[in-house]
């Protein structure tokens, strides 16, 4: 019995589109498997499949070597598979422990056993070195907790063999580095697992085999210690990717971004964004560099005016913008890739052309006299589409059945697309696989020698270094650094991300 | 996409059916005939021209009720307060009728704007509240109910009557009421309020689909904070679906006032109309054309029903009581959903 998991020739078909086209995937007890494939490639729905969320069209499902038929998600439970989504599914205002026993819940005469619950998360909760305090609301722990709080779901109903999809996508590097000593430290258990990643780094960190797809077909299965980032690229995208994006010295024209002694409150009253300074030029890419936390995204709310700031001033070409309407702000000339695409960058019910027009579509040719063009809509959305390279089985399907790659894609072409002479892309690439982060990265750098100003923000070193023009790193809510990414270090930005002070020269802007 | 459209098709008139065989039981049980029963009912709201003209004047106001929820609920609000608004709209209505005389080009069309004005007012307010203070629009709606239903009687006591029970009867310039067509149904009260309800079901179809209003109202339906982003004032578009839902509830009040009646009187309770434009909207799926169907099925239902205990011995009630199962069932679609897709996969 070698194999824990087979899926055999799996076939899904959505309407006339095949997501799934006779993929084969086999898990071996004991190891890491990565699920490789660009944004749409049909992994989150391949995945479905085994976790019963989807009924195939095709193919046979064997576990343990035994012929099943996954009905639902309980049937996948019974059978001991458990899965993390990509989007938590958990209540805000219950408690982990609460979470974690809701659908099989202990009882003692009739009454929820919370104590014994309590005890067996944390039991669990230390075996696999999660450090969750089973008491603590969800509402008030970090995304990465409230991720641990989903694996301990599954742990806590007996599964063996885990799915976690893009389960780094949502944390920052530190996160992922311990997520990463707890899947080792899982399988050390027996656990095997299903890793969905668009970082190849992270696959050849901590995989045995990876299975890559492409628009649906299996390509294949390699051994990871046999295979090179490269390969995997270039076998997912089907052509060769550059991991480092080419580009021209920058032609820096006047300020078209003036930020001074910007003071920003976040929701509970608290100053996020401290008496901070920033220029951004026309033809120049800033790079924000920072651990979450430091008051990157107020910065952004608060130029975008999504929300009040305090005091201070933000011009745009010369023209004061603070505390405007979102509305007057993106007339002025602002474009913004928003972090949270679900929340801010969709509205996940319209249909895939009626988002490409979400700021525009009171203007004309979109309409006129406030009557809706379709047509002139839908042509733009084709546009797009074809463009930005969205994979969608066509534009009036709805946004929600788009994988989160090709939502990702659409926000970014309908923000480039409007032509801004200053473009915010907030965690442009979160969730993007090689190609689409080296097609991504390539339209901010267009946009740039276009004579744009482009304002990035990124969790990623990488990204940061590879793209900005100026990196300028912000701390407690101030810019505390200003540095050439051609003359710094990952090293040197992590310990400035940190609050270390630099030693040479100052901050200036 | 196709396939998703036949489903909402099938589950309301799978809804409908399975509604009206568990009534049939409720009548075996209760030692009535189903049969003599249903014959009844569709006797009395087809059986000939006068109950055809009765079924279509109760169709009106049922298609507006309709509406004004459906209107709010596409735009993500909840309007429990079509009731309220259907009530100041027919007060507002006989109002206007009763206190002036002008040319029916006139008079007519200024009733029926003034009902619009006062529904669209009584919606203004649990829109204003929410969109300002966060106030829940079900509780202040379900509130703004009772004040339009004591008020109404308050008005109509102390100032369209002396102390009486009804108004005076509208001027014939304001009336909906057509010697043509009662003629045509065996003088029944059928009344041109059908045209204007079926005129409304295409402007809140346009309103919604084909403008820039109507996009940004089912853009912060959905996602508020997408909306927001987009640069659409969340707060403006709140106020304005309930103020347009308003508008519909109150013509359904006018449908009343200048056509059923011709006339306002104090009422011991709600009419029920504004209620059953919960169901109506929710069995039309919320699409103004599947309004019109569920309208014209809650119609012929209310109306057939006086036919049954004549003619069947079979208590009214029991209608209450199939009208009841149908919206348990729509309720319920997702067990109806279940079990079409069960359907769907042994078919193939
Ligand atoms: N319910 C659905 N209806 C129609 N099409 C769908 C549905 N779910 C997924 N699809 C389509 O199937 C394809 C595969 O989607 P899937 O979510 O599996 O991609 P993915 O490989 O997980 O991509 P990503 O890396 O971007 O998450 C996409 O083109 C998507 O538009
Ligand atoms: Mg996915």
């Amino acid at each position: 019995m070698e194999y824990v998991i087979e899926m055999l020739n799996i076939r899904k078909v959505f309407g006339n589109f095949v997501a799934n086209d006779n993929i084969t995937l086999q898990l071996k007890k004991g190891e890491i498997h990565a699920l490789l494939g660009e944004n749409g490639a049909g992994k989150s729905t391949l995945m479905n499949v085994l976790f019963g969320l989807y009924q195939p069209d095709g193919g046979e499902i064997r576990v343990k070597g035994k012929k099943v038929n996954i009905a639902n998600p309980n049937v996948a439970n019974d059978l001991g598979i458990g899965m993390v989504h990509q989007h938590f599914m958990l209540v805000d205002t219950f408690t982990v422990t609460e979470n974690i026993i809701l659908g099989s819940e202990p009882t003692k005469g009739g009454q929820i056993d919370i104590e014994k619950a309590e005890k067996e998360v944390r039991e669990l909760s230390e075996r696999y070195g999660l450090a969750v305090d089973p008491k603590a609301k969800i509402a008030d722990i970090s995304v990465g907790m409230q991720q641990r709080v989903e694996i301990l779901k599954t742990l806590y109903r007996g599964a063996d063999i885990l799915i976690f999809d893009e389960p780094t996508a949502v944390l920052t590097p530190q996160e992922i580095q311990e997520l990463i000593q707890i899947m080792k430290a899982l399988v050390r258990e027996g656990k095997s697992i299903i890793l969905i990643t668009h970082k190849l780094k992270e696959i050849m960190e901590v995989c045995d085999r990876v299975t890559v797809i492409r628009r649906g077909k299996g390509i294949g299965t390699l051994n990871v210690s046999e295979t090179n980032p490269n390969e995997l690229a270039s076998l997912m995208v089907g052509r060769e990717v550059h991991f480092k994006t080419e580009k021209q010295p920058p032609k820096v024209g006047k300020p078209v971004l003036e930020i001074e002694n910007l003071v920003v409150k976040d929701a509970r009253g608290i100053t996020a964004v401290d008496h901070l300074n920033l220029t951004v030029h026309a033809g120049e890419i800033v790079g924000i560099a920072g651990v979450d936390g430091n008051g990157q995204t107020e910065l952004i709310e608060a130029i975008t005016g999504l929300i009040k700031s305090e005091s201070g001033s933000i011009r745009l070409n010369g023209k004061e913008i603070r505390n405007l309407t979102p509305r007057q702000i993106t007339e002025t000339g602002v474009g913004h890739i928003p972090q949270d695409r679900h929340k801010h960058g969709l509205v996940l019910d319209f249909p895939i052309g009626e988002n490409m027009v979400l700021q525009t579509y009171y203007k004309e040719p979109y309409s006129k006299r406030g009557i809706l063009n379709f047509k002139a809509i839908y042509d733009k959305a084709r546009q797009l589409i074809r463009e930005f390279d969205v994979r969608t089985p066509d534009e009036y399907t709805k946004a929600r059945a788009l994988s989160g790659g090709n939502q990702q894609k659409a926000i970014i072409g309908r923000e480039v697309d409007r032509d801004p002479d200053l473009l915010i892309a907030a965690q442009p690439t979160r969730g993007l696989d090689v190609g689409a982060i080296e097609f991504i990265h390539k339209r901010l750098i267009e946009q740039r020698d276009k004579g744009k100003a482009v304002l990035l923000v990124s969790f990623e070193l990488d990204e940061i270094m590879n793209v900005s023009d100026r990196i300028a790193v912000i701390y407690e809510g101030k810019i505390v650094a200003i540095v050439d990414p051609k003359e710094t270090t990952e090293q040197e930005l992590g310990l400035l991300m940190a609050g270390s002070k630099r030693k040479e020269a100052g901050v200036s802007s | 996409m196709s396939e998703n459209r036949l489903t909402n098709i099938l589950v309301p008139v799978f809804a409908v059916i399975l509604g009206i065989i568990a009534g049939a039981i409720v009548m075996i049980i209760s030692g009535y005939d189903p049969i003599a029963g249903y014959s009844a009912l569709l006797y009395g709201a087809f059986g000939d021209r006068y109950y055809i003209g009765e079924t279509i004047r109760q169709v009106t106001p049922y298609i507006l009720a309709g509406l004004a929820v459906a209107f709010a609920f596409r735009t993500g609000l909840f309007n429990i307060g079509v009731e309220g608004q259907l009530i100041v709209g027919w007060l507002a209505a006989v109002w206007v009728g009763v206190a002036f005389e002008l040319p029916k080009v006139i008079h007519l069309p200024l009733a029926i704007i003034a009902a619009a004005v006062a529904g669209a007012l009584w919606g203004f307010i649990p829109g204003f509240l929410k969109a300002r203070f966060r106030v829940h629009e079900v509780i202040v709606t379900i509130m703004m109910n009772y004040i339009a239903l004591y008020v109404s009687n308050a008005v109509i006591r102390s100032v369209l009557s002396d102390q009486g029970f009804k108004s005076e009867k509208i001027h014939p310039s304001a009336s909906l009421r057509s010697e043509f067509l009662q003629s045509l149904t065996d003088y029944s009260t059928l009344h041109y309020g059908i045209i204007i309800s079926l005129i409304a079901a295409v402007v809140m179809w346009f309103l919604l689909e084909k403008t820039t209003t109507g996009y940004e109202l089912r853009a912060v339906g959905f996602n508020q904070h997408a909306s927001h982003y987009a640069g659409m004032n969340v707060n403006r578009n709140i106020i304005l679906a309930m103020v347009i839902s308003g508008a519909f509830a109150g013509i359904a009040g006018a449908m009343e006032g200048l056509g059923t009646f011709e006339n306002v009187s104090v009422k011991a309770g709600f009419t029920g109309v504004g209620f059953d434009g919960i169901a109506v909207a929710l069995l039309g799926g919320n699409n103004a054309f599947g309004i019109i169907l569920a309208a014209v099925l809650f119609g012929a239902l209310k109306v057939g029903a006086l036919e049954m205990p004549s003619a069947a011995d079979v208590p009214t009630e029991l209608v209450d009581i199939v009208i009841a199962l149908i919206i348990f069932f729509v309720a319920s679609s997702y067990l109806i959903r279940l079990v079409l897709t069960r359907f769907k996969k042994e078919g193939k």
